[in-house]
């Protein structure tokens, strides 16, 4: 779940524009001061405006009796990207009518997007919010104009009843299944584990080394020797694999890795072969997310297993919504998606080929 | 030591210690009630160090500090501040962006229900201004005024605060004559409400004329304390230099002497619109022309077209009766052209690179990047200018803003003759430097112009004008408005070419106040 | 003889910054300095640490003559990301790898130049003027890979962020040519005096007849450079563009490292050899706090603390302080001699 951690830099970084227009002021000359920023600021709402209406654009018009409203954080990463796709084709796929609005990375867009949402009377209304906290008054709008909210991927701090459900993924479950294919695997065969982590901190970070840890509890074979953070990106996943080798005997004492997202396994992949081991044979690994390019390492052998954070949101929650339409069955408050697990016994590279074109 | 009765603060033995060097040895000062006490000193004589002494900036390493017969040890400005001893220093400082009356009152304004007071601010501010014959609008902001305001408004605020012994440092560097007579009317005011005043200077004419008494440091010693009255001329700057200084027996006969030989430069209608009036000069080989006038009347500006510092919208310059391209610093150095500018500190050293860097930039820039004057060419450049302009430096290597202000000063123009100039323009060559200093700039010049060199200078000392100038363009209003030559070049008559015809004293202090 | 002891000098404060680091992870972890063979190339920590410092080693050698003119390039970071992505998509969409590489460069030189014209021409503020640019930067980036991690298998890119040459992995080869080019190109010519003069005092470097404005943008593009060779690097690191983290925070650690390195932020005298042991410095902390095992709650505080330990060695005052105690004992030491 990259996503949520991209979404805290991209805060972070929302906030340190803030800061330096505080700070900083100072330090434009005169002659500019009093319309630098707006200047800078009309330049990026007009881009903003533009990839919102983009948006809007390619809401499809199909002759659907149902619409539903979507708000996007934003395509910050590939899986939000790949999000955005999946969600489009299963609206195509059920005839429904989606309107989509990116809400570049800010709460107040997804605030007036939903808004303009029940003032357009959709008939369902799907968010993926940005931040947890603030939506007790739109989702109250929302409740009184009748309109089901669904959450995706994340959820909000609100009272249960302003939405209908919540789809999505159990990070726990997650490390857990990966946790378990590992025990499998290894069968009782004594096992030396490096683990990747996501970004100190964060929750896909914090959950994912539970459930692997919990996968892992009476096992004893199985004993994770180094654990270090790998910021869920590819050249740190390399970097602290590189230190990982040198530590552990050029990496002869290392059976196992796991790495909390495909992508630090893969730079991890690039560091095993420099080092002169086979990643996949020499060093098992296994990771989450199943974005495309692990499948790829999984064809070639160099990687072992994924376990899926499925950008598949929205399937779950239209079926949701059309049996709710249809005989007026509340689903559940969380809808948990599957973490489905794939090996290379799962012909990876038609995976990849299948997940190539989602925009990851 | 026995203080009498009229002493208002006295320092006994000090000592100051910096590593490396004893910056004051047993060092004796006495400042009476009502009187201007004037303290000098070549740079480097540790003036400034007695005086930070004195306010608490440094700690003294040893003596004893008296203030109305009670020993005191403040323990930083605003300490001494308190026990009653206010400093004004040359750059104001003060918050420019606050208006008068809250900076006269900042940190102690009268309050009402807990919130600043703005109208008694104002209506106090007001009256305290009106002791020093300052009517000016309060409210306004400080950097709306001249400097010579300014000081007088540092200078209220310090008595307000102080009240017993102000300290004035180098008040008058930056002011021009009415502006000087201005602060010296505030100064007369304040000696007899009973002050003690410190005067630090460079410029001796003002000692004679304000101060009673005079004591001079040299090396971190004292020379000697004197009744001004009673001390003649020749006799103070022996005991500051501690040798006679041949400039300042120098006679005016010389004033007389005309450059003969074709015109080289030759200016018609240059100018630039809002800083300088259009003008025509001509310039022959080996002449100095001085420049003389008010701050503010266009002095600078004149050398900055005249180099390219500033583009000139109008006119042309022709050298040897070619067109000559002026239009950047650049430019006019390729016209073999150079400028030492009036500020040093912000136009002409470059601080942290060493002498000999200083020293060979301009011929290196003119060069060009790629062909990099050889370190032994540099190191040789280096030590013949300091050898030939005497410049006291330890060593080529030393950054240059160790340097003393005259050193520094000697140093640029060394920057200058290193490039070989034909037309060398010096801004106030002699500002702010130490007399030693001082009479050496003024032999140079003559020197350079007997090698055929053509200078301008720009001075506000108008007796060192009279001693080099073939002629002098006299400057009023931005507008080259008199050109002296010959026997025509005497104090007086500049003197009073500058004040010009008649005005009113109220149309005369508007004007120096708009300008300054 | 004398320049050569005097240059020792100046790089003492950071070579003992090293050693003490070195030291400290060697204590941590005893096999840091073995070094072998391994198909063909170095291999061990240190290794490491010169491969891994590349991206901000090449980064500080532009820093390090911006902040030298007094500037400040905030935007190296955005332009690693944006040379990365176009080195990406240049690759994948079939040019050969010169035009490739010509072309990143290129854009490398084009952000500088938008940096260097808004400082030296419209006289921004650097910190102002290349904020700008930080901020559009990992955009454009965004856009060029359309947010997604832009892989490519072409072996030639490939092997500038894997492969080697005299047994030395690539990126080490070329940071440590950069960095003498760099050097030779500033102290060779007059380009550094003018660069220092030009950081002192600008209006004073102007009167004085230097071409400040063609300095200035020459500083940045001289930056834009490093900081695309510095992207390609990373991208080919991981076979991949991503223009989300490439770079990301790498221009403080660039900054970091020049004044590790000791030169001032306020401009004036720099040295790229110090700047670059600045960058090794960093990069030492950084492996040597993964290779020590801590748990990575830790590793920011201690990074964070050594810093501040190396920062407050170098501080002025405290120099000043020292300088003063190992005078004043000089100074007593041949009275006692005598005495005795």
């Amino acid at each position: 779940m990259k996503t949520c951690v991209k979404n805290v830099e991209w805060l972070h970084f929302g906030a340190r524009i803030h800061f330096t227009k505080v700070i900083l002021y100072d330090y434009i000359p005169p002659s500019l001061r009093s319309d630098f920023w707006e200047e800078i600021m009309k330049f990026v709402k007009a881009l903003s405006c533009a990839t919102v209406l983009a948006g809007c654009v390619f809401s499809s018009v199909s002759a659907a009796d149902i619409t539903v409203g979507f708000s996007q954080i934003g395509s910050e990463s590939g899986w939000r990207a790949a999000e955005t796709t999946v969600t489009k084709q299963e609206a195509e796929k059920r005839g429904i009518d989606l309107k989509f609005a990116d809400a570049q990375q800010k709460q107040e867009n997804q605030i007036k997007a939903l808004r303009s949402f029940i003032a357009q009377g959709v008939d369902a209304i799907f968010v993926a919010p940005v931040v947890a906290t603030g939506w007790d008054e739109v989702l109250g709008e929302a409740k009184d104009a009748e309109i089901p909210v669904i959450l995706l991927d994340r959820t909000v701090d609100a009272d249960k009843s302003l939405y209908m459900t919540a789809v999505t993924s159990d990070l726990v479950h997650e490390g857990n299944v990966a946790g378990k294919w590992l025990v499998d695997t290894t069968a009782g065969k004594p096992c030396n584990v490096v683990e990747l982590q996501g970004t100190t901190g964060s929750s896909p970070a914090i959950d994912r080394k539970k459930g692997f840890e919990d996968a892992l509890k009476g096992h004893d074979n199985l004993k994770i020797v180094r654990s270090q953070t790998g910021d869920f990106t590819r050249t740190k996943g390399k970097e602290v694999m590189e230190s990982f080798l040198k530590a552990e005997n050029g990496g002869k004492n290392i059976c196992a890795l796991y790495a909390h997202n495909d992508d630090m396994a893969v730079g991890a992949i690039q560091a095993i072969k420099e080092a002169g081991l086979k990643p996949g044979t020499d060093i098992l690994v296994v990771s989450i997310d199943a974005v495309p390019d692990i499948f790829q390492a999984m064809a070639a052998g160099e990687a072992n297993a994924t376990v899926e954070l499925t950008p598949n949101m929205a399937g779950p929650a239209f079926d949701a919504l059309a049996a709710f339409k249809k005989d007026g069955k509340e689903p559940p408050k969380w809808i948990q998606t599957e973490s489905k697990l794939y090996t290379q016994a799962d012909e990876p590279q038609k995976v990849y080929e299948a997940k190539k074109g989602l925009g990851y | 030591m026995q203080a009498d009765r009229d002493t208002v603060l006295s320092a006994n033995r000090i000592d100051k210690v910096f590593p490396g060097a004893k910056a004051l040895s047993q060092v004796d000062f006495s400042l009476r009630r009502g009187e201007v006490h004037a303290l000098l000193g070549e740079n480097g004589a540790g003036k400034s160090t007695l005086v930070k002494c004195l306010t608490g900036a440094y700690h003294r390493d040893g003596g004893t500090i008296l203030l109305d017969g009670a020993e005191i040890d403040p323990r930083d400005t605003l300490d001494a501040q308190r026990l009653g001893i206010g400093t004004v220093y040359q750059e104001v400082n003060l918050l420019p962006n606050l208006s008068v009356a809250e900076n006269l009152f900042l940190g102690r304004q009268p309050r009402r229900f807990g919130l600043i007071d703005t109208g008694a601010v104002n209506r106090k501010a007001r009256a305290l201004l009106a002791e020093y014959e300052l009517d000016i609008d309060v409210t306004a902001g400080l950097d709306s005024f001249s400097v010579a305001i300014q000081q007088v408004i540092a200078i209220a605020r310090a008595v307000d605060v102080s009240g017993k012994v102000l300290i004035l440092d180098e008040p008058t560097a930056s002011l021009d004559a009415h502006e000087v007579a201005m602060l010296f009317r505030v100064v007369r005011r304040l000696k007899a409400r009973g002050l003690g005043i410190i005067f630090i200077t460079h410029f001796l004419e003002q000692v004679y004329e304000i101060t009673d008494r005079v004591t001079i440091l040299r090396n971190g010693q004292l020379v000697g304390t004197r009744d001004t009255a009673s001390l003649e001329r020749r006799e103070l700057i022996a005991m500051m230099l501690g040798r006679e200084l041949a400039a300042e027996v120098h006679d005016e006969s010389g004033a007389a002497k005309v450059a003969d030989g074709p015109v080289r430069f030759q200016f018609r209608g240059f100018g630039r619109k809002g800083r300088i009036d259009p003008f025509d000069l001509d310039v022959k080989a080996g002449e100095v022309i001085g420049i003389a006038g008010l701050l503010g009347s266009g002095r600078t500006e004149t050398a900055e077209v005249m180099f390219g510092a500033r583009r000139a919208d109008s006119g042309t310059a022709t050298i040897d009766g070619k067109a000559a391209d002026l239009s950047s610093p650049r430019a006019a150095i390729r016209q073999k052209f150079g400028f030492c500018p009036e500020d040093r500190k912000t136009d002409g050293i470059i601080g942290d690179l060493s002498v000999r860097e200083n020293i060979a930039l301009a011929l290196q820039a003119r060069r060009g990047w790629a062909r990099p004057i050889p370190r032994a060419e540099q190191d040789r450049l280096a030590a013949e200018y300091i050898k030939a302009l005497d410049i006291r430096t330890t060593d080529a290597e030393k950054p240059i803003r160790l340097l003393s202000g005259g050193n520094q000063q000697k140093a640029i123009l060394a920057r200058w003759l290193a490039t070989n100039p034909e037309f060398l323009i010096l801004d106030e060559p002699t500002r702010g430097i130490d007399v030693g200093a001082h009479a050496e700039i003024i032999r140079l010049i003559e020197t350079l112009c007997e090698k055929g060199m053509s200078l301008i200078v720009i001075s506000s000392e108008i007796e060192e004008l009279v001693v080099y100038s073939h002629r002098v363009i006299v400057l009023r209003d931005h507008q080259h408005v008199a050109e002296l030559t010959g026997a025509e070049i005497t104090t007086d008559s500049i003197v009073n070419t500058i004040a010009g015809p008649a005005k009113t004293p109220a149309e005369r202090s508007a004007a120096a106040g708009e300008i300054a | 003889m004398s320049m050569l002891g005097l240059y020792g000098k100046r790089l003492l404060p950071q070579f003992i910054a090293l050693a003490i680091i070195l030291g400290l992870v060697s204590i941590a972890f005893p096999g840091f300095f073995s070094l072998q063979v391994q198909n063909g190339r170095l291999y061990g920590s240190l290794i490491d640490i010169l491969n891994r410092g590349a991206p901000v080693a090449l980064l500080a050698i532009g820093m390090t003559v911006v902040i030298a003119t007094k500037g400040i390039d905030l935007s190296v970071g955005a332009v690693m990301a944006i040379c990365g992505a176009v080195a990406a998509s240049a690759i994948t969409s079939g040019y050969s790898l010169p035009a490739t590489l010509l072309l990143t460069v290129g854009v490398g030189v084009l952000c500088g130049l938008w940096n260097g014209i808004l400082v030296a021409i419209l006289d921004i503020q650097p910190i102002i003027a290349t904020l700008v640019l930080m901020v559009a930067g990992r955009g454009i980036a965004q856009m060029v890979t359309n947010g997604a991690i832009l892989t490519f298998n072409d072996e030639g890119l490939i092997f500038i962020g894997s492969g080697s040459l005299f047994g030395l992995p690539m990126p080490i080869v070329i940071w440590i040519t950069a960095g003498i080019l760099v050097a030779l190109l500033v102290r060779r010519t007059a380009l550094g005096m003018l660069i220092e003069a030009v950081g002192v005092n600008r209006r004073a470097s102007t009167l004085a007849g230097v071409s400040t404005p063609v300095l200035l943008i020459a500083a940045y593009v001289l930056s834009g450079l490093c900081a695309s060779v510095a992207g390609i690097i990373a991208a080919a690191d991981i076979r991949g563009a991503d223009a989300n983290n490439a770079g990301l925070w790498l221009e403080l650690d660039a900054i970091l490292a020049v004044v590790i390195g000791g030169t001032s932020l306020l401009g004036g005298r720099f040295s790229i050899a110090a700047s670059l042991l600045g960058a090794m410095i960093i990069q030492s902390i950084n492996t040597g706090i993964l290779l020590s095992g801590f748990p990575p709650e830790f590793n920011l505080i201690i990074k964070a603390a050594i810093i501040v330990f190396i920062l407050v060695l170098q501080s002025p005052k405290l120099q000043g302080t020292l300088a003063f105690f190992s005078r004043s004992n000089a100074a007593t030491k041949p009275a006692e001699s005598k005495a005795k």
